[in-house]
């Protein structure tokens, strides 16, 4: 009951002293202008469907070479040492290195080798970015993962007669994997966003959209427009990520 | 109010008495602030560095400080970009120049100075990609896979005008444009004329201006004009200036001194 | 028959000598109980017997032929030792049947279809046919300590080895699962239990081992060690135990 009132002395102070700044008038038509945002809204789906495309096609990619790596950081035996160090390299020079300077390198860099067409799309190698440079981080969120399963049930599969591998297969990685989906699920919450990136190599996406007709009309609204949509989409998904956190605890205790 | 103080300009101007211009419509008195971009272009401006009066958006500037009455040493350069030119509340500038193109859209928005240059639209490719057959027509610019900087009026030029087949991938910059020219990923691209030459024989190794679309062009001409903050009586002064600088030739010089490249480039058909 | 025999075994880990050289005989059909406080190295020498830790010294021999050798694959050996640990460590994601049917399935490339019948008559035989369902959170202890030993049964192994398998449960629910032991008792089958029920071992086991500090100190027939044992720290451990 007082929360519920605190709540809405705060939103109707905020209602009511917000327009009386001085400049608010100006703010409002720059960033809050409804004859803008009628107008660019449509395009800015339009373009949305591209950021949902890439996020479709990159995050399975990302989930399995993620899962992969996690598994070379995980041998144990003597002789594939090499693919461990492969792991332990690679998750800390993509987990170190910032997103856009990878899709800079990649995007523009590989084709810049003289790929021929359809080959050397930004597409193709602003993907590639992304999901070397996610995967660094999935592979890192499976790996805590499957050492957060204890030994005993390694133990118990291998006292069995199974494989290194089934062990890993059937037992390890089953459970690890449903440990780690709420950390994954934020990882790939701040992918929907970072997939936004791809438009510094060309792909004309929300964000790039947005900054077309912000050049066009001098008016922010469209980047309004555009984190509008963005929230639509990334809100729920942190909610259900939320939910399945406490599920999880609950189910622990 | 804002007739007299015209009027007063329009008498400051044919009585030569500038100095009186621009006094105390300043940002800061007695000192004229002009923003240019971060870096700054050539032939815009010269090595990015604005106070040297060399390239040709620095050389205007100083011309209209000096009719304003500004001395040199009285300018003072600051960077800005687009959007902080564009977004709401007082700039930290006077007058901000950096190939704004004068549209309606933005006029609601800014303050445009009278044009100081009409700019023409030119093509960029590369040398293998007019070997494959591309020529300065229409018909042939549409097959073309084109890329553009996303923030200029580049964009709807190649909406309204070329209408190509495949949609345009657009970029934060001409270097990134230059990059993709150079990895293959687009064939052409569309950017100001004077940008173009430098671009195609400068940035890249085997560039070519395909062609040229006029500036007088049907719908709508482009042109450069310095952005002022909306309903800065400033204008009038600088409106003055350029007047007079285009009205006795000065402006001509100007452009013939930095522009003179932009001759010779055949028109699109 | 000496099924299996251990001879001077060492294990050590880092700087923590847990067995000390242990000689141990096993003939096929006995039942060892091997008591001990905790740390006199129990559990660390039935997991050297299953090969889940390599040791550091001595022979393992199963049926005459060295299985302790360094660089051998463990794995055909333990399809022939099973073993049942004290936290059951059944597979949490999978029902009881499912835990009980990996280890054939993936090791003898055997179908659902055919491992059926065979793992139903196991579930029956220790009265958990009811239980084939059910995931190991829905299963009181004794159930999972059960379901697990069934799981190690299923590879049909030829010696069962249990390391304290009723330490971890309520004392209504230890019944149940000596009354699965009573029962592999009498069909015969090997075992070798670490165990702390010793009623339990002075009514079935043919032989109990008192470790204490990494070896076997006294060793013979349960009337002998527990009834009246010869060394003192035999003495002493039972004193405080019983």
């Amino acid at each position: 009951m007082i929360a519920a009132a605190s709540t809405f002395g705060v939103l109707l102070l905020l209602y009511v002293l917000i327009p009386l700044a001085p400049g608010w008038a100006g703010v409002k038509k720059s960033f809050f202008n409804a004859e803008v945002f009628a107008k660019t809204f449509p395009g800015l789906l339009d373009a949305f469907l591209l950021d949902v495309a890439i996020f479709l096609w990159s995050a399975p990619l990302i989930f399995i070479l993620g899962l992969l790596i996690a598994l070379c950081r995980d041998v144990r035996s003597p002789a594939l040492y090499p693919l461990k160090l492969f792991g332990m390299a690679y998750t800390d020079i993509f987990r170190g290195v910032p997103v856009i300077l990878v899709i800079y390198l990649i995007g523009f860099g590989i084709p810049g080798l003289g790929l021929p067409r359809p080959w050397n799309s930004p597409y193709i190698w602003g993907t590639v970015a992304l999901v070397l440079t996610y995967s660094a981080y999935v592979a890192e969120v499976i790996r805590t993962g499957i050492e957060s399963i204890h030994q005993s049930q390694r133990s118990a599969a291998l006292s069995l007669g199974l494989s290194e591998s089934d062990t890993m297969r059937y037992v390890v990685l089953p459970q690890a994997i449903r440990r780690v989906v709420p950390a994954n699920m934020n990882l790939f919450i701040a992918l929907q966003k970072d997939v936004a990136l791809l438009s510094f190599i060309g792909p004309v996406e929300i964000f790039r959209q947005a900054g077309v007709y912000k050049s066009l009309m001098a008016n922010f609204t469209p980047y309004v427009g555009a984190a509008l949509i963005f929230l639509a989409i990334t809100i729920p998904a942190t909610r259900y990520a939320d939910y399945l956190m406490a599920k999880q605890s609950r189910a622990r205790q | 109010m804002k007739i007299l103080m015209t009027t007063a300009v329009l008498l400051a101007t044919t009585t030569g008495a500038f100095a009186q211009c621009a006094s105390g419509l300043t940002m800061t008195e007695d000192t004229l602030t002009i923003a240019t971009g971060n870096p700054a272009y050539f032939p815009w401006v010269i090595d990015d560095a604005p106070e040297s009066k060399q390239g040709f958006e620095a050389a205007v500037a100083y011309a209209v400080a000096e009719k304003m009455g500004f001395t040199e040493d009285q300018v003072t350069w600051v960077r800005s970009s687009f959007d902080q030119a564009i977004q709401p509340g007082a700039k930290d500038f006077d007058v901000n120049l950096q190939q704004f193109s004068i549209t309606e859209e933005r006029d609601e928005i800014v303050d445009f100075s009278v044009p100081y240059y009409s700019a023409a639209m030119a093509v960029v490719t590369r040398q293998p990609v007019v070997d494959g057959g591309a020529k300065a027509t229409l018909g042939s610019l549409k097959e073309l896979a084109w890329g553009a900087h996303a923030t200029t009026t580049a964009v709807p030029m190649l909406t309204e005008i070329v209408q190509p087949n495949a949609d345009p991938l657009l970029y934060g910059d001409n270097a990134d444009v230059v990059e993709a020219m150079k990895a293959n990923q687009i064939d052409a691209a569309l950017m100001d004329l004077p940008t173009a030459l430098f671009t195609a024989a400068v940035l890249m190794d085997d560039g070519v201006v395909l062609g040229q679309f006029p500036p007088e062009r049907s719908e709508n001409p482009d042109q450069f004009g310095m952005i002022l903050e909306e309903g800065n009586p400033l204008k009038a002064c600088v409106d003055a200036a350029l007047a007079s600088l285009t009205s006795d030739g000065s402006l001509a010089a100007i452009e013939a001194e930095w522009l003179s490249a932009t001759t010779g480039v055949p028109v699109i058909k | 028959m000496t099924q299996l025999h251990v001879r001077n075994l060492h294990k050590s880990f880092g700087s923590n000598q847990v067995c000390n050289g242990i000689n141990l005989s096993v003939e096929s059909g006995e039942m060892v109980c091997l008591i001990g406080a905790s740390g006199s190295g129990k559990s660390t020498l039935l997991r050297c017997l299953n090969l889940l830790e390599p040791i550091d010294d001595g022979v393992i021999e199963l049926d005459g032929v060295d299985i302790s050798e360094p660089g051998l694959d463990p794995r055909p050996i333990r399809k022939r030792i099973g073993i049942v640990f004290q936290s059951y460590n059944l597979f949490p994601h999978m029902t009881a049947v499912e835990n009980v049917m990996l280890a054939p399935r993936r090791v003898h490339g055997l179908s659902k279809e055919s491992l059926l019948p065979a793992v139903t008559a196991l579930f029956e035989r220790f009265g958990l046919r009811d239980r084939m369902g059910h995931y190991p959170d829905q299963l009181s202890g004794g159930q999972q300590q059960r379901v697990a030993i069934v799981r190690a049964l299923a590879m049909k192994p030829e010696i069962m080895l249990f390391d304290e398998i009723t330490s971890a449960l309520d004392p209504e629910l230890v019944g149940e699962v000596l009354d699965v032991l009573r029962q592999l008792r009498s069909e015969g089958m090997t075992m070798v239990l670490a165990t702390h029920e010793m009623g339990f071992a002075r009514e079935l086991a043919t032989k109990v081992c008192f470790l204490d500090a990494g070896v076997i100190l006294e060793e013979g027939p349960p009337s002998e060690v527990l009834a009246s044992p010869a060394h003192p720290r035999t003495q002493a451990f039972l004193a405080r135990v019983l």
